[in-house]
C-alpha cells in the first residue's frame, strides 16, 4: 500500500529510510530525534527528500528519477500533529469543513464516530484538549484522505485525557478503511492500535515487527 | 463654534481633506497587504533592501518625495506625461494629493500588516495545504483573516498620515483652495495671515477630532476582535 525509498539531509542530519507498509495502522516507532516525523513530512510533501521514491496505492507522489514531486495539496493525505492546529477563527463545524469535498457523504458518519455533534458550533478555544484533537482528527478523516499521518496526536494530552481520546482511534482503525501512518514512543498506544511496526535509529528504518514483538522487545534496541 | 461646522470653505477643506485621504488608501490598502506578505516570507531574498525601499518615504524629507513626484508624474515628467495625454494630469489636482499622502502613508500601512503576517504560526499554513487547500484559498481563508487586526492598525495610521500630509503635497500639487488645500495646508495658509489665528485654531480641532475618532474606531475594531479569537 505505502511504499517509500528516501534518502535526504535536513541540515546535518541523514535520511535514508526505506519501509513497505499495508492497510491498518503502521507505527513508526523510536527516539525523539530518530527521523519518525521527517519520514512522515516527507510523505505529506512538507519536506522533499533528496532522492527517492513514494508511493501510495500505485499513485506515485514523489520519484527522483521521474522528475515526480506532487504539490502538498494534491497528495490527499490528512496529518494531525501533537498540537491540534485548529484554525482559530473559524468554529469547529467551518474547521471540519475546511478541506471537505462539498458532496461529503461521510460527514454524518465521522461526525458521529469521533462525538463531535455537540461541538459543532463551539469555538476552537472552548475545545479541551482532547476534545480538540478529536476535531482535528474529523477534520483530516473529512479530507476524503488516501492515508491518514498521525504525528503524536496523543503525546500533548494527560493520562486520563489520552485514554478518552484513544477509543476513538481505535473506532476510526475498525470503522473507516483509512490506512494510517501512527508516529508515537508510547507502547501501550502501539500494541492497542499497531498492525505493524517499524523502528526508525538516525535517520533508517532498523527493524520491522509485529506490535506483539515490539512490546516485548527489548526499550534499548527501539 | 457652530458656524464653524456650516462654513462652507471649512466644509470644503475637510470634505477634500477626506476624499484625498480616503482615495489614498483605498489604492495604498490592497498594495500595502501584498507587500506585507511579501516581506513577511523568512526565505525572501534581498528582504532587506526591499524592505528599506518600502521605508523610504517615511525617512525622506517630504520636500524630496514630493520633489521626485514632481519630476515623475509631472507635465514634462517621465510617467506624468503619458497620463497628461490620456488625460490624468496629477499635478495641480485632488489626485495628485492623493498620491503624494499614499505614498507618503505606504510605509506606515505595510508595518504592521507584514508583522501580523510574520506572528501566523506557519504550521496553520501547512496544514491547510495538506487539506488540499490552494495558495489562493490558503491566503483567503487562514492567512488575512488572521493578519486583521493589522490591517486595521495600518489603514488608521495610514489615513491619519494620509490626513496630516503636508511636505511632499504642496510640493508636488501646491496649494490650490478647493483642489489641493487640504487640512494641513489650510491651516499652514491661515498661520502665514495677521488674522487667521483663530480660524486656523478651529480647523485644527477638526484635525484633532478626525484623528481621535479614527483612533478610537480602530481600537474598538481591534479590541472586538481579539475577544471573539480569545487571544
Amino acid at each position: 500500500m505505502l511504499n517509500l525509498d528516501i534518502k535526504g539531509q535536513v541540515g546535518t542530519f541523514t535520511v535514508n529510510a526505506e519501509l513497505q507498509a499495508g492497510l491498518g495502522v503502521t507505527a513508526l516507532v523510536g527516539p525523539s530525534g530518530a527521523g519518525k516525523t521527517t519520514v512522515l513530512r516527507a510523505i505529506a510533501g512538507l519536506w522533499t527528500p533528496d532522492e527517492g521514491h513514494i508511493e501510495i496505492a500505485e499513485n506515485v507522489l514523489f520519484d527522483s528519477s521521474e522528475g515526480i514531486d506532487l504539490p502538498v495539496n494534491k497528495r490527499r493525505l490528512g496529518i494531525v500533529f501533537q498540537d491540534p492546529l485548529l484554525f482559530p477563527h473559524l468554529s469547529v463545524e467551518q474547521n471540519l469543513k475546511y478541506g471537505s469535498p462539498a458532496q461529503n457523504v461521510s460527514w454524518d458518519g465521522i461526525v458521529n464516530l469521533l462525538d463531535l455533534r455537540e461541538l459543532l458550533k463551539r469555538a476552537p478555544r472552548n475545545l479541551s484538549g482532547g476534545e480538540a484533537q478529536r476535531v482535528a482528527l474529523g477534520r483530516a478523516l473529512l479530507s476524503d484522505p488516501q492515508l491518514l499521518l498521525l504525528d503524536e496526536p496523543l503525546t500533548g494530552l494527560d493520562d486520563e485525557r489520552r485514554e478518552q481520546v484513544l477509543p476513538f482511534l481505535e473506532r476510526l482503525r475498525d470503522e473507516t478503511d483509512v490506512p494510517i501512518v501512527y508516529v508515537s514512543h508510547h507502547r501501550d498506544e502501539i500494541s492497542r492500535l499497531a498492525d505493524l511496526v517499524f523502528s526508525i535509529k538516525d535517520g533508517a528504518v532498523v527493524s520491522e515487527q509485529t506490535p506483539n514483538e515490539y512490546v516485548h522487545s527489548r526499550p534499548d534496541l527501539s | 463654534m457652530g458656524s464653524l461646522f456650516t462654513d462652507p470653505a471649512v466644509q470644503e477643506i475637510v470634505w477634500l481633506s477626506l476624499k484625498v485621504s480616503v482615495v489614498a488608501m483605498i489604492f495604498v490598502l490592497p498594495l500595502a497587504i501584498v507587500v506585507g506578505k511579501w516581506l513577511a516570507n523568512p526565505n525572501l531574498r534581498g528582504k532587506s533592501f526591499i524592505s528599506a525601499l518600502v521605508h523610504l518615504p517615511l525617512v525622506m524629507p517630504p520636500v524630496v518625495t514630493g520633489y521626485v513626484l514632481l519630476l515623475v508624474f509631472g507635465r514634462n515628467g517621465t510617467v506624468g506625461s503619458f497620463l497628461n495625454d490620456i488625460g490624468l494630469g496629477f499635478t495641480f489636482s485632488w489626485i495628485g494629493a492623493a498620491l503624494a499622502a499614499g505614498i507618503m502613508a505606504f510605509p506606515l500601512v505595510v508595518r504592521p500588516i507584514r508583522l501580523a503576517f510574520e506572528s501566523q504560526d506557519p504550521r496553520l499554513n501547512e496544514l491547510a495545504n495538506t487539506l488540499g487547500a490552494s495558495r489562493w484559498k490558503r491566503f483567503r481563508t487562514i492567512a488575512l483573516p488572521l493578519a486583521w487586526p493589522g490591517v486595521i492598525s495600518g489603514l488608521v495610521l495610514g489615513f491619519a498620515k494620509a490626513l496630516g500630509e503636508f511636505g511632499a503635497t504642496i510640493t508636488f500639487v501646491s496649494n490650490i483652495p478647493g483642489e489641493t488645500q487640504t487640512l494641513s495646508l489650510a491651516i499652514y495658509t491661515l498661520l502665514q495671515s495677521p488674522s487667521g489665528d483663530s480660524a486656523a485654531f478651529s480647523l485644527m480641532g477638526i484635525a484633532v477630532v478626525i484623528s481621535f475618532a479614527a483612533i478610537l474606531l480602530s481600537e474598538i475594531m481591534a479590541s472586538r476582535l481579539t475577544r471573539k479569537r480569545g487571544r
